[in-house]
């Protein structure tokens, strides 16, 4: 239990640091921001409720913590129910934003435009990579290409020292053992993204397509991101995906793209926004990405989860509109991606997409 | 219609207490009739639509039934197991605390078989992944390697012990309080008289146990199995973090491929359900009241039954 316990702790406390280093600078850039829409800024007041997914949590704690200490008198909520029942809660009015791992869907959106008396603004503020994650003693830096990532979470690859496998790894010494592919039992945009990637990736051997819901009746499944980590460790020969912050110490597999082998770091991850296009459906104030999982540049890494956040274009009052800029903006600033990075391990998203957003949220306005 | 009864001479005088404690206790007991009807009609009400519900939206299978048949044989294979594990070693410990050990020793094992019940479910769920499942990998491994002949231990065998029978043996040991309590308190009731003709007619303890105990406290054991199934039955977050979960159907105790069951199944899966999938989830929940409802019957049918010939009369 200890082990599992330490990081996060020291997770918080490296974000709590970052936070209170980044003060001064937060408030500064409040300043800014906030002129440009009404001109006073230290005066925000009230509470701000969110609800959605828990990949956002540990940033959300950073977030939460970075504006309050330079707006003593806001308390920033957010209830890490999961993606779903965020989205649920937002659409029904409960909460005043929500996090999401999926963008809105058509019949949301038409919701939305009820609950919001106009249309719901969404923009990325979470990217961060999936790692691939084995125990296999003595084996470092495994090299995968695609097609062998998907042959073996499909249950084609069982072994090893499978050809496919000890081809990409000539130097490694793959013992005989089966292959135990770990996935998440329940419903995980983690689990969303990682089929994408390989239903883009390997369509020849990955023919279950993007789901949440593990499709297939083999491997072994494991409850949330602690459950996957802790079954790979628990087990040799074994293999998974999740989160790559918290992967610990297990090997994390370099994944082929472009002919290069690439592994899951925040730098990597981050260049995919550059590469990819823009949602169908998108605008100037749905902000919203369809990553590409086959780049064919260098140095970029396919496997990562976009997570948005989704406010409303109007709300009731003056105070309330305040109160959503301000935390909006510290979200998608440099300071609060940088306090995300440090307390989640996450990707830091791009100055474009920050603009994009930035222009987006300046337009929140009164539904009068 | 109160002061004929303060006046009347034939009828002992009523105090308040005597009008307001009967109405107290009757509110009591149709509370519990009233939130069960409550949960009744919640289950019914949100679940229909998923009786319905079209075949693409139905996650995993055509039907509902087929999406509920897996988890309901996961969800009884568990309880079974539980009970298989639990109801030997309760019987066990119930008559050593009862008929075997010295007085001082026998309440303060008493205490502590209590204490079991104490115990949160995360924390059996945690000890189950992190304690007991890599201990039992080495057992799986030799069942798989040399009783593979055996449809329960065909492997392959699980690498990280999170095998549906360790699911069922720490379920055991989280329904062992309630049915060693009951057990024992149902052999400390068996008549002394029973027990000293048994020992003046010449039989050895084991012998009287099995003349007088056994047959007087049968019932009692039968309804504290029946409890402690429906106890199995709902367990639900030790089981989601133990359990690997493949939605099959198989016989395989040790592999990696279990049947999931359905109180866990629901705590995996709602945090990111919505629309249909949420009233897919309830309806399996009314599946699960529904048999957890005819365990309770059938148990309550058991004891009534056995009760004439308990040879307590």
């Amino acid at each position: 239990m200890n082990r599992i316990l330490r990081p996060r702790a020291a997770a918080f406390g490296a974000a709590a640091l970052v936070v209170a280093v980044g003060i001064s600078a937060c408030s500064a850039s409040n300043e800014s921001d906030s002129s440009t829409s009404d001109g006073t800024s230290s005066s925000l007041s009230g509470d701000l409720n969110g609800a959605g997914s828990s990949a956002q949590e540990a940033a959300m704690a950073a977030w939460k913590a970075g504006f309050q200490s330079s707006n003593p008198d806001v308390t920033v909520n957010y209830d890490a129910v999961g993606s779903g029942g965020g989205r649920e809660q937002f659409l029904a009015g409960g909460v005043q934003y929500a996090g999401s791992d999926d963008y809105l869907a058509d019949d949301e959106a038409t919701k939305a435009q009820k609950t919001c008396n106009g249309e719901a603004f969404e923009y990325p503020v979470y990217v961060s990579p999936i790692a691939v994650i084995y125990n296999l003693p003595g084996v470092d830096g495994l090299q995968l290409t695609p097609a062998t990532l998907a042959s073996i979470f499909a249950g084609k690859i069982t072994k090893w020292n499978d050809p496919a496998i000890t081809g990409d790894n000539p130097d490694a010494k793959l013992p005989s053992s089966n292959i135990t592919p770990v996935h998440r039992s329940d419903e995980s945009g983690t689990t969303g993204n990682f089929t994408d990637y390989l239903s883009q990736a390997a369509p020849q051997q990955w023919t279950y397509g993007p789901v949440e819901s593990w499709p297939i009746k083999s491997g072994e499944g494991a409850d949330g991101t602690s459950g996957v980590v802790s079954a790979v460790k628990g087990g040799d020969g074994t293999i998974g995906y999740a989160d790559a912050s918290q992967a610990g110490d297990l090997g994390k597999a370099l994944v082929e793209v472009g002919g290069e082998f690439v592994g899951p770091t925040p730098e990597a991850a981050s260049q995919i926004l550059d590469v990819s296009q823009p949602a169908p459906g998108a605008t100037d104030t749905n902000i919203t990405i369809e990553v590409n999982r086959t780049p064919s540049e260098a140095g970029v890494y396919p496997i990562v989860l976009v997570s948005y956040q989704m406010v409303c274009s109007t709300y009731d009052s003056q105070d309330t509109v305040d109160l959503v800029q301000g935390f909006a903006s510290y979200v998608i600033s440099a300071d609060g991606q940088q306090a995300a990075s440090q307390a989640a391990g996450s990707a830091p998203i791009t100055d474009s997409i920050r603009q994009q957003a930035q222009a987006a949220i300046d337009k929140i306005s009164t539904s009068s | 219609m109160t002061s004929h009864a303060v006046e009347g001479t034939h009828r002992p005088p009523r105090s308040v207490g005597d009008r307001v404690f009967p109405a107290l206790v009757t509110a009591a007991g149709a509370v519990i009739l009233v939130t069960l009807a409550g949960v009744a009609l919640f289950l019914t009400y949100e679940g229909l639509p998923a009786l319905t519900a079209k075949a693409a939206d139905i996650p995993g299978a055509d039907s509902f039934a087929a999406y509920v048949w897996p988890l309901l044989y996961g969800t009884l294979l568990a309880s079974v197991l539980a009970l298989l594990f639990a109801v030997p070693v309760s019987i066990g410990v119930a008559l050593f605390i009862s008929h075997f050990a010295p007085r001082r020793l026998a309440s303060s094992l008493g205490y502590l078989v209590d204490l079991l019940a104490a115990v949160p479910s995360i924390i059996y769920g945690l000890w189950g992944i992190f304690f007991l499942a890599p201990r039992l990998v080495p057992l799986y491994d030799w069942l798989a390697g040399h009783l593979s002949w055996i449809p329960f231990f065909a492997g392959p065998a699980s690498v990280t012990g999170r095998t549906i029978l360790t699911a069922g043996f720490v379920l055991g040991v989280m329904v062992l309080p309630i049915m060693t309590s009951i057990c024992r308190e149902i052999f400390l009731q068996t008549p002394r008289l029973h027990e000293e003709a048994a020992l003046a007619l010449g039989a050895t303890r084991w012998e009287m146990i099995r003349m007088t105990v056994f047959p007087y406290g049968r019932s009692g054991i039968v309804s504290g199995a029946m409890l402690a199934l429906g106890r199995a039955l709902g367990e639900t977050i030790a089981v989601a973090t133990i359990l690997s979960v493949s939605n099959v159907v198989s016989l395989n105790l040790i592999s990696s491929t279990n049947p999931g069951t359905i109180a866990a199944n629901i705590a995996l899966k709602f945090p990111e359900a919505s629309g249909i999938e949420v009233n897919i989830l309830i309806a399996t929940g009314l599946v699960l009241f529904i048999v957890t409802f005819l365990v309770n019957f059938l148990a309550r049918a058991i004891v009534g039954r056995r009760a004439e010939f308990s040879g307590a009369n």
